[in-house]
């Protein structure tokens, strides 16, 4: 079996993430195409570590992230308002304690 | 309401819009369109730069103009991984300007005939994208924007080294002066016309703000880059080729004279000095690069089979 392996999309899209400081979260800052997960780190590098210091990279095959959607977000994300008693403001606490 | 007023409302709200959701077929038209024509123009933008990379005055400045140009084909890919968020692969964009079907910036369709040329296009030519991209990163769709940000932070280190050489040429020989003045006739007016046909003439433009992919007029960024630029090129004392070109106290523009819009349509249309050329480099260079695209793809799947194996 010979196939012609000559087209770009052969290589499958990455997404890649950067940590900017130690101690901070990786970010998601964009994807790009590799076929595998070496090349990806090193296209990683060269396409979004070429001047900002960047101390840590992911690759993630883009096909393994699973998403909310816009559409279904009001209803994934509705425990969010009816919970109020998991903010602080909630509580009543007498007028004149500190620290609590 | 339905999908479209929602849409139209989360726009107006000055909301912006990821690529999962919901949006008209025609924004997402608009959009691949214009991404991709941007991408294009950064890779095709290497072409003329390149011609000098072997002829840089000094290693200085090779290795300044080396890395400008490994800037270009990166933003090149930041676009076109923005553009496939919208549902297009970059091969099919590929394709589409290796066909010679896709557009590109005209600008990059003139040719570059001394070392002058690399200080003038920094200069002109980028700072004219940067003006284009400084609007164009408040835009409404959340990938282009944030390309478009990541985009100008670049930028501006490769307009100041274009005016560099420039001010340094311009304090130069004779000879030297005659190059750099020779550079800023050629490419005034093609920087002009990078910000697109007026905007009584641009089809797409109403649109576009309408949806706030743009945030400003083809006119007004382009008065935004000639009040801009006025200044600069005083300062290191060039003449812009425009017999017209004058300071309206009331307005604070300087106004200029007409653009030839018949060269600009003749370029765009592929009838430019080196389309052709650029056209016939990007085909060289696909073709030459098949071997390495086989070969990683051939190592990748030998290294999975070994792994499963």
């Amino acid at each position: 079996m010979k196939e012609k392996v000559d087209s770009l999309d052969e290589w499958a899209v990455w997404e890649v993430f950067s940590q900017l400081e130690w101690g901070k979260p990786h970010e998601h800052c964009g994807s790009l195409h590799a076929p595998d997960a070496e090349i990806a780190l090193q296209n990683a590098r060269d396409v979004y570590a070429r001047r900002f210091s960047v101390k840590s990279l992911w690759v993630v095959p883009a096909n393994a992230i699973t998403a909310t959607r816009q559409e279904d977000g009001e209803s994934f994300f509705d425990p969010q308002d009816e919970k109020i008693y998991r903010h602080p403001s909630f509580y009543k606490l007498p007028k004149g304690v500190r620290n609590i | 309401m339905d999908r479209e007023e929602q849409f139209e409302e989360r726009i107006a709200r000055g909301e912006i819009i990821e690529p999962k959701d919901w949006m008209p077929e025609r924004y997402r038209k608009q959009l691949i369109r214009m991404i991709s024509q941007h991408a294009h123009s950064e890779v095709v933008g290497m072409l003329p730069e390149g011609n000098w990379v072997s002829r840089a005055p000094s290693l200085r400045s090779k290795k300044v103009l080396l890395a400008k140009i490994q800037d270009e084909g990166g933003h090149g890919l930041y676009l076109y991984s923005a553009a496939e968020t919208l549902g297009i692969d970059r091969s099919e964009l590929n394709q589409q300007l290796l066909e010679g079907k896709a557009k590109y910036s005209s600008v990059f369709n003139y040719p570059t005939l001394s070392w002058a040329d690399m200080g003038v296009i920094g200069w002109l030519v980028d700072g004219a994208a940067i003006v284009n991209q400084t609007m164009l990163a408040k835009g409404s769709y959340g990938p282009y924007a944030r390309a478009m940000i990541r985009i100008c932070k670049e930028e501006s280190f490769h307009k100041k080294q274009g005016y560099e050489i420039v001010a340094t040429m311009s304090k130069g020989t004779a000879a030297q002066r005659r190059q750099v003045q020779g550079a800023v006739d050629r490419y005034w007016w093609p920087s002009l016309m990078m910000f697109g046909p007026p905007d009584g003439n641009s089809p797409n433009s109403a649109e576009l703000l309408k949806w706030r992919v743009k945030r400003a007029s083809n006119d007004e960024l382009r008065q935004r880059f000639v009040n801009m630029t006025v200044s600069q090129a005083q300062a290191v004392g060039l003449t812009l080729p425009d017999p017209d070109l004058k300071h309206n106290k009331e307005s604070g523009d300087w106004e200029f004279g007409a653009i030839n819009w018949g060269e600009f349509w003749r370029v765009v249309r592929g009838n430019g000095p080196c389309n052709a050329d650029r056209m016939a480099a990007r085909r060289k260079a696909h073709e030459d690069g098949a071997w390495v695209r086989e070969a990683a793809a051939v190592h990748a799947a030998r290294k999975q089979a070994s792994a499963t194996a």
